[in-house]
């Protein structure tokens, strides 16, 4: 069964509270699968997450040109990726990511690009323009119930 | 400066694999070969679209291209004095193969291993081209990288400033591909933005009403595209003047934000020259803005060739010249280093989290 949850991001300073939230939620073995189009958001809330599990603060630069960077975070690695100049689901391997879906914290931003490789059981948020020009909508859905205990709460955390 | 040096330098840390031999002595500094394959022009300078992401890429390419820098110069390993190599940062994978190659070249024929920092290597250009003495306001500008650093000395670098998000670089692409044109986006939004007016959209100037040298691009993509829907919305559709009218806000944007940005870190490091290096300075717009602000300062204004401003070889085999004469040697423990920032002294530049940063 596929599970929902919807939010409503009035700035992006809610997108970077939110992601400050989830971060201390994840294990390492988990996954993010960041959807939406160009301006969403992705990338704003992957940095916001990123820093809050650093143990030392250190530049989160875009990971859109070397496809990936790696963190040291509290929990174990971190990984951030942009797919989008992917050219081939067979470049995973190569970039060591598929080996780091087991064992890291990855987010991952264009995650059409993996195809059949896409983690099993990662949580799926997908960002969406709001009505407002600083308002983001985001979806998250999952399948794997480990999430239900994951995210439990969250929703009622003050923004 | 003592006896001449000829070094061979090894790239291979993004896109490209390169080589090159670089000789230097009391003559000045000689590009006896410099050698990219892969992305060579204008592609590189603000990312291509197709990476050659597989270390197993640059492997193949990386000893032919070592073969035609050493047969270009008309030289062979008995007259090398010492393997320059990119160490970081970088795509692992494509680093890695660098590193070991130029141990075992290293290895093999009994020569010094020297380990350079990418980034320094972009950042001692000018020394390369111009001999530009010590010390020098860089700005760094390209598809990944937008930094503001003072430079001592080969290992010496204070952090000015840099981007809190993305480049822009990558801001230009990210551009191009909203408003449908080709990449790379630099050019393209160039020839664009010609045809436009710079004043009929008003795009924010992000951080520029902070204090400070950091800078950010991110949010003037999202600028772009909220007015581009907005345009769409009202009238069905975009035209070829608000698109050329689009590029040149954007343009004009970014150029103000480099600018001011620069300004104010050329008054805080008082350096006497102000070095400009990147793909982004190819940009007539922005190298025009940049002009102006070192002519404003009394300030001397270098810019290497282009060609010296994306990846090559010839950069990193420099950087080695200057890191052996200083002593530098790095042991076959030379690691590989995804990060490695120029001055781990300054603290990191955050988007958004800046907050929990500490000051």
């Amino acid at each position: 069964m596929i599970r929902r949850a919807d939010r409503l991001l009035a700035s992006p300073d809610a997108t970077a509270a939110l992601a400050r939230r989830l971060a201390p939620r994840l294990r390492p073995g988990d996954s993010l699968l960041l959807e939406g189009p160009v301006g969403a958001g992705k990338s704003h809330f992957a940095r916001a997450l990123i820093s809050a599990l650093l143990t030392e603060p250190e530049d989160i630069p875009s990971p859109t040109y070397t496809l990936v960077q790696s963190y040291a975070g509290r929990t174990g690695p971190i990984w951030h990726a942009d797919l989008y100049r992917l050219g081939d689901a067979s470049e995973l391997a190569e970039l060591g990511l598929d080996d780091a879906f087991g064992t890291a914290i990855c987010l991952v931003e264009w995650p059409e690009r993996l195809g059949d490789a896409a983690p099993e059981g990662a949580l799926r948020l997908t960002f969406a323009p709001g009505e407002a020009a600083e308002e983001r909508r985001l979806t998250l859905t999952w399948e794997d119930p480990r999430w239900d205990d994951r995210l439990k709460g969250l929703r009622d955390d003050a923004a | 400066m003592g006896e001449t040096l000829t070094i061979l330098g090894l790239e291979s840390s993004c896109d490209d694999t390169a080589a090159a031999v670089v000789r230097q002595g009391a003559a000045g500094t000689e590009i006896l070969s410099s050698v990219v394959l892969g992305q060579s022009d204008l592609h590189a300078a603000f990312g291509g679209v197709v990476p050659e992401i597989a270390a197993r890429a640059h492997a193949e390419k990386l000893d032919i291209a070592v073969r035609r820098a050493l047969e270009t110069a008309g030289v062979t390993l008995a007259r090398i004095d010492a393997i320059a190599v990119t160490a970081g940062p970088g795509l692992i994978g494509g680093v890695l193969a660098g590193v070991m190659l130029a141990k075992g070249i290293a290895a093999g024929a009994g020569l010094p291993l020297i380990g350079v920092n990418h980034l320094a290597a972009h950042a001692l250009t000018p020394r390369l081209t111009h001999a530009l003495p010590y010390p020098y306001l860089m700005l760094l500008v390209s598809g990944g990288h937008c930094q503001l650093l003072t430079v001592r000395g080969p290992e010496a670098f204070t952090r000015l400033g840099g981007t809190i998000d993305d480049a822009p670089g990558e801001a230009f692409d990210k551009v191009a591909r909203l408003l449908g044109l080709p990449q790379p986006g630099g050019p393209a939004v160039e020839r664009e933005a010609a045809a436009g007016c710079a004043t009929r959209f008003a795009l924010p100037r992000p951080l520029l009403d902070r204090p400070g040298c950091d800078l950010s691009f991110s949010g003037l993509k999202t600028a772009v595209l909220r007015q581009r829907d907005m345009l769409i919305a009202e009238q069905g559709g975009l035209t070829r003047q608000d698109r050329a009218d689009l590029c040149a806000a954007f343009q004009a944007a970014v150029a103000e934000v480099l600018a001011e940005k620069t300004r104010r870190a050329l008054a805080a490091s008082a350096a006497p020259a102000l070095a400009v290096a990147g793909g982004v300075a190819a940009n007539a717009a922005i190298r025009a803005a940049l002009e102006r602000v070192a002519e404003d300062a009394g300030a001397a204004h270098v810019a290497p060739p282009l060609r010296l401003c994306t990846d090559n070889a010839a950069i990193v085999a420099y950087a080695g010249a200057e890191l052996f004469r200083a002593g530098r040697h790095d042991g076959m423990d030379l690691a590989a280093r995804p990060r490695w920032p120029l001055d781990s002294a300054q603290p990191a530049l955050i988007g958004g989290g800046r907050k929990g940063a500490k000051a």
